[in-house]
């Protein structure tokens, strides 16, 4: 009876003390980041989905067509063909695919790459209505950079 | 004022009527199904009904190699999937004898217990949200941004990480992120006091969860239940206790208990390991050694013929991980024992005679995420 | 100009008057809501819409008004049509009797407050009976708990009432306010010299406001985690934007009636600026504390609910009401 009692003060108490953190927070200064307007810097280690690197001395990408990757993923997203061109000891890389949809970011591919061709790329704004645009032809993407800049 | 339990069942169907909790509902926090039996208010029996999102885990373990099966641990509890990435790595490591270097093994725990923060913010967020409370959520969530920043500046995602690696981790941490972790330490204590006010204390939540949903130990063991429902049960179960593994063992920290079994036990019982795990982490960053973080590992992975477990604490409770190998590249089976689904398979005998919101209270403070149930 | 000062045609005006100035509170106010809530929880809230979000409720209402208006198989069309209206009308009603001004009011009646109370009570009606007319289980249970819990809560809010008739002598709510000139400890709030539980009583005022106009933490008719959207689960569209005004209109008229009871309506606490201003400076400020209540607390369980009104509120309130008649009798 006596403690039923007495927790109706406390019990007041306790909502008042609620009510006071929330008004400090009231008077607090905004903590989210207005998305499209402003964006937060990207971790180095951020994984976008996957891009070839090139070589800087000839431009050419690093990719061996190994296809150690292709092996390596576990969703089956890689596809890469190579041929072997005159007066170069590796292959080159001819065909470069990765089927976004299936990709799970997992990194299998940049981890078993003998001769770090792959990395990680920085895009995150990836939504399309279509499918055809997450499967990503990287070779093509990677002379376009080229010639870009 | 205690919550009217103990009303007599009626089994007319005319009287009774049948409430789909699910799968979309607000308080399902995903798809789970509920096949509620309610008289009036009072439910008199609530089925559970998972399965909306099964993804097939063990059986799709059963057809790529060990390492490629790690990405998908992160995925069954999306909210602690460090823990689960710890619990396949340790099995596997197990079975192979792999040896993993003193640094890798305090960095797994740092990042786990992080993790676990991480997790029980969520799940202290939502809980609210269940209980109509919505400020604390965007409270909790400022917090558990400053993890995740600090965990995607080193595992490089946000949510499902794969991060460890048979024999060690996939990267180094940085001075950064030691940095940035025992600034979050500091500044996260204060954080929990402002819960406990703003929170824990109020008796608007104290009366909706104080004495609510009992669980008794005894139900526990019947279902397996464990994690933060255990020892909201007043058993001190907690796998970095009983089967150390890791470092857990050289590190100084207790299992909060609550033996009343109701839903503020087990509420208690986060709020209290949340605490913890902050003195977790700051013990394991003085000791962190220095070397290596990847051990030696074969190139082709080829478990022994044999049958391996491994369990972990998850911040839902014991997850284990059991592969059998028949000596090839690719696991002969793997068995995920998973906490959410044994932690649900109480509710139907513990919800029964509650009202729809105390049962909802209860099924929220059962903690589940509901991929974990289904896998 | 002389038509302009006949009864019916002032009457006229006064009525489009507050139905200009309920629209608009309740657009507004839902716009400060999610602002307010937005700065509680230190987010910004709604700012795309117009600059920092001022068009926002007109984005809201034009999405409303696009809607198509579903009537579920299975209904009581009639009154599930029928419902919305008869939730807002009450509101719109009681505030002709609100003084928002010594002057400004649309109709002085020497018994406002038995007709504030006396329409307020169809609100539970209408949430009822839209419960009812869904023809879904969520929308029945929350239905339910309205009902009891506004049968709950209108005892102890009409005990606390009757505490301040006693001081007050009138229901004339003009007069009422009248009798609070002065400096702000002539509001009837700090009258402790005529009952020392004044503040008390206010206090019970506010939570049975809150009790009866369903807001958090006694909102058991939307409870969104539990019951979906409680008795508006069904409705689409502008029969949902209906509700959704009334319960900003009931809001306005629970806070204009707790102004002009215990807060000293228009007058000023020291004498500057008109009524109308200082009348509308406390009503907002009682708005916001509603909002600033609302994103602090959980849900209350509905038994607990229910305790806090029978075992708590009216023992507290009847004291309150023997306490007031006996120093009546004494001083």
């Amino acid at each position: 009876m006596k403690a039923s009692i007495l927790d109706v003060p406390r019990g007041f108490w306790s909502l008042l003390v609620g009510m006071r953190i929330t008004l400090t927070q009231f008077f607090k200064p905004v903590i989210t980041v207005p998305y499209p307007h402003k964006t937060l810097p990207i971790p180095a280690r951020y994984r976008g989905p996957i891009e070839l690197t090139a070589d800087p001395a000839t431009g050419k990408a690093l990719c061996i067509a190994c296809k150690l990757c292709e092996r390596a993923c576990p969703s089956d997203c890689i596809l890469v063909a190579g041929v072997k061109l005159k007066g170069e000891k590796k292959k080159s890389v001819t065909e470069f695919k990765l089927d976004f949809t299936k990709c799970s970011l997992c990194g299998a591919c940049v981890e078993v790459c003998p001769c770090d061709a792959i990395r990680f790329s920085k895009n995150y704004n990836l939504a399309s209505t279509s499918k055809e645009d997450y499967i990503f032809d990287l070779v093509a993407r990677l002379q376009a950079e080229k010639k870009q800049p | 004022m205690i919550a009217p339990t103990d009303i007599p069942s009626r089994t007319n169907p005319q009287e009774t009527f049948v409430l789909n909790l699910g799968p979309q509902h607000p308080a399902a926090h995903g798809v789970l199904r509920i096949k509620m039996t309610m008289d009036g208010e009072y439910v008199t029996r609530a089925e559970p009904i998972p399965g909306y999102i099964h993804r097939m885990h063990e059986k799709m373990g059963e057809n790529r190699t060990w390492t490629q099966f790690l990405p998908n641990t992160g995925r069954i509890d999306y909210l602690s999937a460090l823990h689960y990435n710890h619990a396949f790595v340790g099995a596997v490591e197990r079975a192979a004898r792999i040896e993993v270097p003193p640094r890798a093994e305090y960095i797994r725990v740092i990042t786990s217990e992080l993790n676990r923060i991480s997790s029980h913010l969520v799940w202290w967020s939502a809980y609210l949200l269940d209980l109509g409370g919505f400020t604390p959520l965007l409270y909790a969530f400022a917090d558990r941004e400053k993890i995740l920043d600090l965990l995607e500046a080193i595992t490089g995602s946000r949510l499902t990480y794969c991060y460890f690696r048979f024999g060690g981790l996939c990267n180094d941490i940085d001075d950064a992120f030691i940095q940035g972790t025992r600034a979050f330490v500091a500044q996260m204590r204060p954080r929990l006091k402002m819960y406990r006010d703003l929170v824990t204390d109020n008796i608007i939540l104290r009366k909706r969860l104080e004495g609510i949903g009992p669980i008794s130990a005894e139900l526990c063991r019947k279902y397996g239940a464990t994690g933060p429902v255990l020892r909201g049960a007043g058993i001190a179960y907690d796998v970095r206790k009983v089967e150390p593994y890791s470092v857990y063992s050289q590190l100084d920290f207790h299992i909060p208990v609550f033996p009343e079994g109701d839903s503020m036990a087990r509420y208690r019982v986060r709020m209290a390991e949340m605490e913890q795990s902050l003195r977790i982490i700051e013990q394991a960053l003085d000791k962190l050694p220095a070397g290596p973080v990847m051990g030696k590992v074969p190139r082709v992975l080829r478990l022994p013929a044999g049958d391996y477990c491994y369990a972990v604490e998850a911040a839902r409770g014991r997850h284990m991980v059991r592969v059998v190998s028949d000596n090839k590249d690719i696991p002969y089976r793997v068995k995920l024992r998973t906490p959410s689904f044994s932690n649900l398979s109480l509710y139907e005998e513990a919800s029964k005679g509650m009202m729809l919101p105390d049962a909802l209270a209860l099924l929220g403070s059962l903690d589940l995420v509901i991929p974990d149930i289904d896998r | 100009m002389s038509f302009l000062t006949a009864e019916p045609v002032r009457l006229l005006l006064a009525l489009v008057c507050i139905m200009a100035f309920v629209g608009l509170n309740a657009a507004y106010l839902v716009l400060a809501e999610r602002k307010g809530a937005g700065r509680f929880q230190r987010r910004p809230g709604p700012n795309e819409a117009g600059y920092g979000g001022w068009l926002q409720p007109v984005a809201d209402v034009a999405k409303l008004l696009s809607k198509q208006l579903i009537v579920p198989p299975g209904t009581d069309t009639i009154l599930f049509r029928l419902a919305p209206l008869m939730v807002i009308s009450p509101a719109m009603m009681c505030l002709a009797v609100i003084p928002f001004s010594q002057t400004l009011v649309a109709r002085n009646i020497n018994v406002g407050l038995l007709m504030v109370f006396s329409f307020g009570s169809i609100n539970v009606m209408a949430i009822m009976l839209s419960g009812w007319a869904s023809r879904n289980k969520y929308a029945i249970i929350s239905a339910a708990r309205v009902v009891s819990q506004n049968v709950a809560y209108e005892i102890p809010m009409l005990l606390v009432v009757i505490t301040l008739l006693m001081v007050t002598g009138t229901m004339d709510l003009n007069e009422i306010v009248r009798q609070q000139a002065g400096w702000f400890w002539h509001w009837n709030l700090f009258k402790v010299w005529v009952n020392p539980l004044m503040p008390v009583t206010f206090v019970i005022f506010f939570i049975c406001m809150l009790a009866e106009t369903n807001r958090a933490p006694f909102d058991m008719a939307e409870a969104e985690s539990e019951l979906v959207a409680g008795v508006f689960t069904e409705y689409a569209g502008m029969g949902f934007g209906v509700f959704f005004m009334a319960e900003y209109a009931n809001i306005v008229l629970g806070c204009s009636l707790g102004t002009v009871l215990f807060l000293g309506g228009w007058q000023s606490p020291f004498g500057l600026w008109p009524g109308v201003v200082w009348f509308l400076l406390k009503l907002y400020a009682l708005i916001f504390t509603v909002i600033w209540v609302r994103w602090t607390f959980p849900r209350t369980q509905f038994y607990n609910l229910l305790n806090l009104s029978w075992k708590i509120l009216i023992p507290i309130s009847l004291f309150t009401l023997l306490l007031s008649s006996a120093m009546i009798k004494l001083f």
